[in-house]
């Protein structure tokens, strides 16, 4: 029978974990520490990458301002995309959980459905949307809003709209929990207190789901902030974000060490504001909600 | 002319009717309870009054206004949800304060009301409380403060207790009657507990698949229900089948199971097949003068009565006899059961398609 009972427990829960943990540790942990281990290495443009140990690595990127540009870049497109995914989804999933049933289910599906489709894939039906001959130019030219195309592919304008359709059901997902716990009751007892609809809204609400939208925040910006596939595809290869540039260190100019540094950089800034924004949020709700 | 009128109030979600035409009068500082067990229409009733919802027919008249189709922020009614619909964003006393809030009052006028109800409430001293820091009865009081704080003049309990314990609920009872007594506030009450209608209202609506079965004071309602649904969701009841013999003056003779019973018809044209009903606590164990007799087959023991049950000639007998010092006759004995005609009561048995 399973007890309380510590000393009985032994290695149960050890065994138990075990399979997460290697799995953990082998996939992300053992990468991860060889990543880290990798950017302190020195780098020749002749001999490649070499035993030797450096800061050098950390001192380039951090004092070239092309990658200060490209780190700017990425924390931009990251705070677009994020405001962008509130600003849709956030609404967009308040008419959703009102909807009636059938339609409810079938908008859901519309929304998440995304989810179940290749990033790559997506992306390359953005660039064929908003490409100079794409779909979007040729019916702004044929109605005559514009006399020639609008640059879109290859714009951080295209790459934020792609990226935030690809993120923005992240956000609904988690407005979506948010609201299901919401107590339908307590939109009628603002209603009951004589509060007009928009001000119930505004003051019992929002406040109630905000916890949500904070959540959902955290996952768009994190996500983006490290987006890889959406930039490299509609930003192509002179627009770069930090994950594109890592990706042409290792694979381009095969500098290893400056491409980890550039990614172990990225993963640290990511943890800060994440961890920030979290702990932030914790502290503001700490006695509201259980 | 009543406070709050309904008048010929229906509901229809497509084929399914919630409520059949209901008329229903309150007056002003009257205590009406709307009992009944769940899906029987009280609580779609509630929201109609309310504003939640619109009714399909029917007009609803507040104090000579029609606010039938008024919106719920206009109606100004204090309402107290079964989940207290707190809201959990903020503290004791910006709950109590919100209505006063949406009202555009004043912040020291607010904070001098919220302090007024807080302590009407017995909450003094907990305002800057959030609610997930309150207990189940502190955060009932701070839902009937939040509805108080505006001053209603129709204040609606949509089953508010069914969350506490049973103490704290009896205690809750005559503490919110009181505080209904002292302002003279015009409440009505959804519950599907009998004791709660019964110890605080004046008037009880018992409501049956979207009818109202009885509208009458608690007293009339147990001691004469009109239905049949009315006298076994009210209290416990013994349920005999028979018909009727004949018809005197004052009482019809009803065959029950061969034996005759005496049961007032309160002049009602009873004839043919009838059910008679005896409460249990107007029966009791009897010698010489026994009306009928049988066997003891469950004795149970509840502190204040003893519960019996006796199979005797023209049926099982629920018994409740109560606690004199000496326990009744054990399990298996043979004992008499004496009643008095008064206490029978008879309904027309229903046809199949009604209520019975």
């Amino acid at each position: 029978m399973a007890t309380l009972d510590h000393d009985r427990a032994g290695a149960a829960p050890w065994l138990l974990s075990g399979p997460a943990l290697l799995l953990f540790g082998g996939l992300l942990l053992v990468p991860l520490v060889l990543t880290l281990v990798l950017s302190f290495h020195a780098f020749s443009d002749s001999q490649g990458t070499l035993a030797a140990y450096t800061l050098s690595n950390y001192l380039k990127v951090v004092t070239d301002p092309y990658y200060g540009a490209i780190f700017a870049r990425t924390a931009g497109l990251a705070f677009a995309v994020t405001a962008l995914c509130i600003v849709l989804g956030v609404p967009e999933t308040i008419v959703l959980a009102r909807m009636k049933r059938p339609w409810q289910s079938v908008c859901l599906l519309i929304v998440l459905g995304p989810l179940l489709i290749s990033v790559v894939v997506r992306t390359l039906g953005w660039q064929i949307l908003l490409g100079n001959n794409g779909v979007l130019n040729n019916a702004l030219q044929a109605l005559h809003f514009t006399s020639e195309p609008i640059r879109l592919v290859f714009t951080m304008t295209g790459v934020v709209i792609a990226l935030t359709h690809v993120l923005v059901p992240f956000m609904v997902m988690s407005v979506w929990a948010t609201l299901q716990k919401l107590d339908p009751q307590v939109e009628w007892a603002g209603l009951s207190l004589g509060g007009s609809p928009l001000r119930v809204f505004r003051r019992v609400v929002l406040p109630q789901i905000l916890p949500g939208v904070l959540s959902g925040s955290i996952i768009v910006f994190a996500l983006s902030a490290s987006a890889f596939a959406t930039p490299a595809l509609i930003g192509g290869r002179r627009l770069k974000v930090v994950a594109t540039a890592a990706y042409d260190e290792f694979i381009g100019t095969l500098n290893w060490p400056l491409g980890a540094t550039i990614a172990v950089l990225l993963l640290i800034a990511n943890v800060a504001i994440v961890m920030g924004c979290s702990r932030l949020a914790e502290r503001r709700f700490k006695h509201i909600f259980d | 002319m009543s406070f709050l009128t309904l008048k010929g109030i229906s509901k229809r979600y497509g084929d399914f009717t919630a409520i059949e035409q209901i008329d229903l009068e309150v007056e002003r500082g009257e205590f009406l309870s709307l009992l009944g067990p769940s899906g029987c229409g009280k609580t779609t009733t509630l929201q109609m009054v309310a504003g939640f919802i619109t009714p399909s027919t029917g007009t609803i008249m507040l104090d000579g206004r029609d606010i039938t189709h008024e919106r719920p922020e206009k109606r100004g009614m204090g309402v107290v949800f079964q989940s207290y619909a707190l809201f959990p964003h903020m503290t004791v006393e910006g709950n109590v304060g919100f209505g006063l809030e949406m009202r555009n009052m004043k912040r020291a006028a607010r904070a001098e009301r919220v302090a007024e109800v807080l302590e009407l409430v017995r909450l003094s001293g907990l305002g800057g409380r959030y609610p997930k820091e309150l207990s189940g009865g502190q955060r009932q009081r701070v839902a009937i403060a939040r509805a108080l704080a505006m001053r209603p003049e129709l204040l609606l309990l949509d089953e508010p207790m069914s969350n506490l314990d049973a103490k704290l609920r009896e205690e809750m009872h005559i503490e919110l009657r009181a505080i209904q007594k002292r302002l003279g506030i015009t409440t009505i009450l959804v519950t599907h507990d009998q004791v709660e209608a019964m110890t605080m209202s004046d008037r009880i609506a018992v409501m049956h698949r979207g009818t109202i079965a009885q509208l009458s004071t608690p007293f009339e309602a147990y001691e004469r229900p009109k239905t049949a649904f009315a006298s076994t969701f009210l209290g416990k009841t013994n349920l005999l089948s028979g018909a009727v013999v004949r018809r005197n003056g004052r009482c019809a003779e009803v065959d029950v199971a061969g034996t005759t019973l005496k049961v007032p018809h309160e002049g009602r044209p009873a004839q043919g097949d009838v059910n008679v009903y005896i409460r249990p606590e107007k029966v009791r164990l009897a010698g010489v003068d026994a009306r009928a007799s049988g066997c003891i087959t469950t004795r149970v023991f509840i502190g204040n009565q003893w519960l019996l049950q006796v199979d005797t000639g023209i049926g099982r007998l629920s018994v409740a006899q109560p606690n004199f010092g000496a326990p009744p006759p054990e399990e298996g004995e043979h004992v008499g059961l004496a009643w008095s005609d008064d206490d029978l009561r008879m309904l027309e048995k229903e046809k199949p398609d009604g209520h019975a």
